[in-house]
């Protein structure tokens, strides 16, 4: 069984995201163990990319944050294999495919099954593409994560039912990035999904509020963060981590409620 | 198993968020349609010839052939069309193609100004809006272009991200496209990004070949010897090659902008310097480092500012069909200085790149050869940075 269902079985899963260096690797740290100790279920370790396309600016400033810091894909794996002494939280990459493709596909997933690593979200490989990965992923035990969007409609139930780990599905239009309102009608989508699959799935994409979290949770089977963090970082840097922390508590009470 | 879609060899395909599936889906679907269709087949034909001016002229250069002392040398003039370079042939198309599936918003990126001009004359003629993506540091290289899309009654978005050039143009658009799908068609202006914009717009720009054949079978009674074009994307150069393709007597020459030097990091030569990646939507040749972070590319040409390669461009080098060479800055601005000089003719800066590596080549070819250079824009837009260049402060 995928380390990912873990990440579900207690109650509705919160999920954070964060940009491995920025600002720098101590802070990345120091905040996925806030999470961790503040109730997040599973990890999404985002490795830097130049031109993340998927991302609103405030995700897009954490990439171009964290690589003029030097980050590098290696410095990505030595910080999994370090925080992996501290945590055995169910955690995934989300990154670009060029990341993957330009490290050698085989290398950085084997990496990852050796570094624990359960899953990988790659937003610029859709379903039609995933063979580029997929046997790969199969052969170490790595979980391809797919996404499902609001325009998705009759690719729902093909995209499900191959579905492993579990399904994200897209909240709006465009890219990432905090959202006053999210219109979508998510319980068709999910509504389709249950039809097709039984892995759980997530709602992410311009949520940022307790309110909104709990609303998405209560549609599926948890919330995925990730501008809201970013800004935390923004506004207070090495110290953010504390902040993070009670974020992350306040958010898993509301998907718990 | 899955179809791979779009495949040109192992390059091309579709790496775009699943947002965007079925936009393309339902472009691909549309065009497969109409491509076909007479009618639609009539209107593009009436809007080429009455609107944009085709067919654009195959012309000797008597004075440059006898100059350079060896091939015969023809341009083919796509300076010559409306808006002043080859991307009005696939906007026209583009833009009839989104207005019959009920878009009414076009959405652009551009580099040195000219596709974003061009679809801002589009948008005008068939009564669509219009938003155009600039990179803020194109925007400043080429003023002139931001007041011509704006008088246009285009909405020019300067974008500030990355290196703020024409790479970063084509991200904006595409977060753009993903927020706003039902209204809009993203009108992108070169042979790259998701299949089926890398055939549709090879198909559009293809008439530039077709023309070149039936001119050339005209004036000389056969082929040309070789076909030289500048490469970015690579839009008119798959134009000025594609029906030269099966013609293998015909040398195809894609000359890339090499900025400072291939041997530096101030350069745009994807194919020289470049390595297989996944960007943009496609799987191709980038410049980037051993991370597959996207470098940072250079050239005076903002047109050819861009650190991929169309996919088909990419099959062609891999098959060893065309050939890639790198022009550098200097060379080209040399070029630009000489076309005008010599024929009267001011070459766009990115078309200067492919009248560089003629002035290499034609001298070593027999007098009763023939090169044709695509002359795919005209310079007055670059006429204020070649000056700076020289040393001379121009004011716009």
């Amino acid at each position: 069984m995928s380390n990912i269902r873990k990440a579900f079985e207690n109650g509705k899963a919160f999920i954070p995201f964060i940009t491995v260096g920025d600002p720098d690797i101590a802070t990345t740290k120091k905040a996925v163990l806030a999470m961790v100790e503040n109730g997040a279920d599973l990890i999404e370790l985002g490795i830097p990319f130049s031109d993340p396309t998927a991302e609103g600016p405030v995700i897009q400033g954490a990439n171009i944050r964290a690589l003029k810091g030097g980050m590098t894909t290696d410095k990505v794996f030595d910080f999994v294999r370090d925080i992996r002494r501290d945590t055995d939280v169910p955690m995934v990459f989300m990154t670009y495919a060029n990341v993957v493709f330009s490290y050698d596909a085989e290398k950085f997933i084997s990496t990852c099954r050796d570094i624990g690593i359960d899953g990988l979200i790659l937003p610029d490989l859709p379903y039609e593409e995933k063979d580029e990965f997929l046997p790969i992923c199969r052969k170490y035990g790595v979980d391809l994560i797919s996404l499902i969007a609001p325009t998705s409609a009759q690719r729902i139930a093909m995209i499900a039912k191959d579905a492993e780990g579990f399904l994200y599905i897209v909240s709006s239009l465009g890219v990432t990035g905090t959202r006053s309102q999210i219109t979508t009608d998510l319980d068709a989508i999910v509504k389709v999904v249950r039809e097709n699959t039984d892995i759980p799935c997530a709602i992410g994409f311009g949520i940022s509020t307790p309110d909104q979290a709990k609303k998405m949770a209560g549609i599926s089977d948890g919330a995925i963060v990730g501008s809201a963090i970013i800004k935390l970082l923004e506004k207070h840097g090495v110290d953010a981590p504390a902040p993070i922390g009670e974020y992350v508590r306040s958010m898993k009470e509301a998907v718990l409620s | 198993m899955n179809e791979r879609k779009g495949r040109f060899g192992i390059h091309g395909g579709q790496y775009i968020p699943e947002t965007l599936m079925n936009a393309v889906a339902e472009l691909e679907e549309a065009y497969n349609y109409y491509k076909n269709d007479p009618q639609f087949n009539r209107e593009l034909t009436e809007l080429f010839n009455e609107y944009a001016g085709r067919p654009s002229r195959l012309y000797y250069a008597k004075r440059m052939t006898e100059d350079l002392g060896g091939a015969k040398i023809y341009l083919k003039r796509e300076d010559l069309n409306h808006t002043g370079a080859h991307k009005i042939n696939n906007v026209l198309g583009q833009a009839l193609l989104a207005k019959k599936m009920g878009k009414t918003r076009l959405i652009a990126e551009t580099g040195a100004g000219q596709h974003g001009v061009a679809t801002a004359t589009a948008a005008t003629l068939f009564g669509m809006e219009c938003v155009v993506f600039m990179g803020e540091e194109d925007t400043i290289r080429q003023a002139l272009n931001v007041y011509r899309m704006r008088l246009l009654g285009a909405e020019v978005i300067p974008v500030k991200t990355g290196t703020a050039t024409l790479k970063d143009a084509v991200s904006e658009a595409m977060r753009e496209w993903t927020s706003r799908i039902s209204d809009t068609h993203y009108c992108l202006g070169s042979v790259m990004g998701p299949h089926p914009f890398p055939t549709i717009v090879r198909d559009f720009q293809a008439v530039i070949s077709k023309e070149i054949k039936e001119q050339m079978l005209e004036k000389e009674g056969r082929l040309p010897d070789a076909v030289l074009a500048c490469v970015g994307g690579g839009s008119n150069a798959i134009g000025a090659f594609y029906h030269f393709i099966d013609d293998e007597n015909v040398r195809l020459i894609g000359c890339e902008a090499a900025g400072r030097g291939i041997d530096t990091f101030e350069t745009a030569a994807t194919m020289n310097v470049g390595r297989l990646g996944i960007f943009h939507g496609m799987k191709s040749y980038f410049c980037q480092d051993e991370y597959g972070q996207i470098a940072p590319v250079y050239s005076i040409s903002a047109g050819l500012d861009y650190p991929g390669i169309g996919p088909e461009h990419a099959y062609l080098h891999d098959t060893g069909r065309a050939e890639y060479v790198p022009v550098t800055d200097e060379e080209a601005v040399c070029a630009f200085e000489y076309l005008s000089k010599t024929e009267g003719v001011i070459p766009a800066i990115e078309s200067a790149h492919a009248v560089a590596h003629a002035m290499k080549l034609a001298p070593t070819m027999d007098k009763d050869k023939i090169i044709v250079i695509n002359i795919s824009g005209r310079g007055d837009k670059d006429v204020a940075a070649i000056a700076r260049y020289r040393g001379e402060d121009l004011h716009e």
